[in-house]
């Protein structure tokens, strides 16, 4: 993802012995990227076929063994709003007749369809088939959309999600092995639709093989999200999150995706045992609950660095990984049943950073030394932010922490007011400078 | 069964609907408060869809949460802005102790209403949950799925009820539903063939106070309504047949509802969907729970927050137009609603192709003004008859 962050760390100058280290995770990253969407642009001329998908529960995995391109809808959203266009694409979804209330990820990818896929990043090609979980029920409407549009083979992969707070069960319980079969069955009939649409048979080992790609990068997302506690942390949760996010997706059992993220955690060890952080002064340490604010990300990112606010950790990056963050791994001596479990296990876990996160954020205050908490709920996506008001009035009353609320859109430029972000960030900051005083003032006493 | 209603039996047909509206609109739920302070528990499920049976059996009150037309004081303090008002007000009647439940189950029919167990778990200390419909019906898994997942529900509410559930008891409970299913197919009857006989917001209040009182109570109730509906003395007029579209989960206030039937007979609707889902009898014989979700997947209606490859919405729409014999629709939204408002563009444009005149609206439970759709409706019906 080209969103371009300093390489020049907090704690010291970039030296010769480093220089190849420091910096590599976003600079590779962003040329994956690059490389990735010129791949799908060319894949038709290639007679490959490629499937749209969501970042939670893609299913990428089957798909790669059949030789099938995984295409994230949401993925080109955000992009068509980083680069400043998704107004236009936005405006031709609400032309062909969307509420000005629903999903701007939806409508943009609407106008990305109606354009014939010219995108910003490259040619989207038009789908073989979509496959989509419950994990966001707009997944469903959106897939419809493309439905009626392409008449192709639409596969739902319903997967149920945590029936309360806390509540999980797992292998031998009752409840979860009636999820565990609904969800298997299900794996077996989109490997079904695969092997018709492709006209390939299913190869269990090259489903191995993509799973064991998948078990590096979870394992080594993971540990990265782990790093962060260092102080000062060795990344931006927020900007820095965003680029690892897109390679977790997009290059999700791939070589290269397993690969970039061994780089990857090999970069933040080294930061993290050298001191060094990112590329300001780290004076306060937050959490970053929501969806970013794509239209001016950089601008929005730097109210907060300006203060020393530094993201290290973000919900985004448990959710949008489709929880990779939990470090499943997939058992490959029994595939399907594995994959199975794992889809059950880590798309629960990415509803529950949604819908139940205060026990996560909660549970994060004291081992990454958070001194706020940044609620970023926005207009487009009811899934993160319905109840993030609420989950914060739960946060304050168990911890007592600092937090802040504010509301915008990650594509939806009219709905983002950046004079009145700014104001409540700065009354945010100084809110925290003001406890510090005190804090400090009562240990002194 | 616990008598909730007041005794309508000696007071005309017109009373007894006007005794229904001032329940459905009531904030304070009367009846539920009857049902508690006699002793009794209450299961709160939130739109659009809940198999009731299985709270009935276990000698709970099943009671619909569709929100009221209040301001959500505190409710609006638990969310965001941009979301739709049912969440608000039915948040807001459990916050203000209007209505006391001993569990609260919401569904994955939408993020907002996901959202809302958590919401609510977070603030009542009851069980709070969320129950997985299937949203794969189209998977030969399902029904097995939702089987086990009716009996974990069931396990669930026998905690609550403090006692099991016999198969006998379900079956039971099945039987009065299916004659309730019955009733209320009769009563959409008067009002497609006879819709001069019953207006849309009458039709609708004598179905929605189901929700908030036993079935068994509602099926009497309806036993003694119908046959004095179709005594009445009302004469057809040359007003345009319409179907309404965008009742399923938020409710439209009653006066929208009495506005457009000032102008127009409403032969069919989506109105309290839920409560007339299963379209037919459900088999009581074998394994009562595997009939439920048998039911659910294979004899039920549609609506924008169940995504079914055989029940393409907008087909089903233009068969429910034609099946009421309707000259146009209107295709309402509720405001922030994502479901409702994404299936607008597939209904409008399905209505296009097929030549079907259409009005589009937006609604929220606590508008107030009618005068600007009165309008608006007037224009649209006025241009269709005259055209």
């Amino acid at each position: 993802m080209s969103l371009t962050t300093s390489n020049t760390p907090q704690g010291a100058a970039a030296t010769k012995d480093n220089s190849s280290i420091i910096g590599r995770g976003n600079k590779e990253g962003n040329q994956l990227f690059r490389d990735w969407y010129q791949e799908l642009t060319t894949a038709p001329s290639r007679g490959e076929h490629s499937a749209y998908v969501f970042v939670m529960g893609s299913l990428a995995e089957i798909l790669q063994s059949f030789g099938i391109h995984t295409i994230f809808p949401e993925v080109n959203g955000l992009q068509t709003a980083v680069r400043h266009v998704a107004d236009d694409y936005i405006a031709q979804g609400e032309d062909y007749g969307y509420s000005t209330d629903v999903c701007a990820y939806v409508k943009a990818d609407v106008g990305l369809q109606l354009r014939g896929g010219d995108h910003p990043m490259g040619k989207i090609p038009k789908p073989s088939l979509a496959v989509y979980t419950n994990a966001c029920n707009t997944y469903l409407k959106w897939a419809e959309i493309w439905e009626r549009m392409y008449n192709m083979p639409s596969v739902t992969i319903d997967v149920p999600g945590s029936r309360a707070d806390g509540r999980h069960t797992w292998s031998g319980h009752v409840d979860f092995e009636n999820d565990l079969k609904y969800v298997r069955g299900q794996l077996d009939e989109l490997i079904t639709v695969c092997e018709t649409v492709t006209g390939k048979k299913f190869d269990i080992d090259k489903l191995r093989e993509t799973m064991h790609y998948t078990n590096v990068m979870m394992e080594r997302y993971e540990r990265l999200i782990e790093l962060n506690k260092a102080r000062p942390a060795p990344y931006s949760a927020v900007t820095d999150g965003t680029v690892y996010l897109g390679v977790a997706n997009s290059l999700r059992g791939r070589a290269e995706g397993a690969k970039y993220f061994t780089d990857l955690v090999e970069e933040m060890e080294y930061k993290v045992a050298n001191g060094l952080g990112t590329t300001f002064e780290e004076k306060y340490r937050l959490i970053f609950v929501g969806v970013p604010c794509y239209p001016i990300f950089r601008r929005f990112n730097e109210m907060f660095t300006e203060w020393g606010g530094a993201f290290v950790g973000s919900s985004y990056m448990w959710f949008a990984s489709g929880g990779a963050n939990t470090g499943f791994q997939f058992d490959l001596a029994r595939p399907l049943d594995s994959l199975a479990e794992g889809l059950l296990v880590t798309t629960r876990d990415a509803m529950d950073t949604m819908f139940f996160s205060n026990r996560n954020i909660v549970d994060a205050i004291e081992p990454f030394g958070i001194d706020g908490v940044v609620y970023h709920p926005i207009k487009s996506c009811r899934t993160v932010s319905t109840g993030l008001a609420d989950n914060r009035r739960a946060v304050i009353e168990e911890t007592g922490a600092a937090t802040l609320f504010v509301e915008s859109d990650h594509m939806d430029k009219r709905v983002v007011s950046e004079a009145q972000l700014k104001n409540r960030v700065d009354a945010f900051f100084e809110g925290l400078a003001t406890r510090r005083v005190r804090q400090g003032a009562g240990e002194s006493k | 069964m616990q008598r909730l209603l007041d005794s309508y039996e000696n007071i005309s047909i017109d009373e007894a609907i006007i005794m229904c509206r001032d329940l459905v609109e009531d904030p304070d739920f009367p009846t539920v408060k009857r049902w508690r302070d006699a002793g009794g528990k209450v299961v709160g499920h939130f739109q659009v869809y809940f198999p009731e049976e299985i709270v009935d059996a276990a000698g709970l009150l099943p009671f619909k949460v569709r929100g009221a037309p209040i301001e959500p004081r505190q409710g609006e303090s638990h969310f965001g802005s941009y979301l739709c008002s049912i969440l608000k007000t039915s948040l807001e009647i459990a916050l203000g102790g209007q209505v006391v439940l001993d569990m609260f189950v919401s569904h994955p029919i939408c993020d907002s209403a996901r959202n809302l167990a958590a919401v609510w778990g977070r603030n009542f200390d009851y069980p709070c949950e969320i129950l997985y419909l299937p949203q794969n019906p189209n998977s030969i898994h399902a029904a097995t799925y939702l089987r086990g997942e009716y009996a974990r529900l069931a396990r669930e509410v026998e905690k609550i009820a403090g006692r099991e559930i016999t198969t006998d008891q379900l079956r039971a409970s099945i039987e009065v539903f299916n004659k309730n299913r019955a009733l209320l197919r009769e009563l959409y009857a008067i009002k497609r063939d006879t819709p001069w006989l019953l207006a849309v917001d009458e039709a609708y209040v004598l179905v929605a106070v189901g929700g908030m009182i036993q079935r068994e109570e509602h099926n009497e109730l309806l036993s003694w309504a119908l046959p004095k509906i179709r005594e009445r003395s009302a004469t057809p007029q040359d007003r345009m047949r319409l179907v309404f579209s965008g009742g399923f989960c938020e409710q439209p206030p009653l006066d929208l509802l009495h506005t457009i039937a000032q102008f127009s007979y409403v032969v069919d609707d989506d109105l309290m969907v839920g409560m007339r889902y299963i379209l037919d009898d459900i088999s009581v014989g074998d394994d009562p729970l595997a009939n439920l979700a048998s039911a659910y997947l294979n004899q039920s209606s549609y609506s924008p927050v169940q995504h079914d490859m055989n029940k393409p919405k907008e087909r089903m729409l233009l068969e429910q137009i034609k099946a009421a014999n309707a000259g146009a629709a209107i295709i309402a939204g509720a405001k922030m609603c994502e479901p409702g408002l994404d299936e607008q563009v597939a209904y409008t444009k399905a209505l296009d192709d097929e030549g079907i005149r259409y009005f589009v609206t937006e609604f929220e439970e606590r508008m107030g003004n009618f005068d600007s759709l009165e309008i608006q409706l007037q224009t649209f019906i006025e241009n269709i008859l005259f055209a």
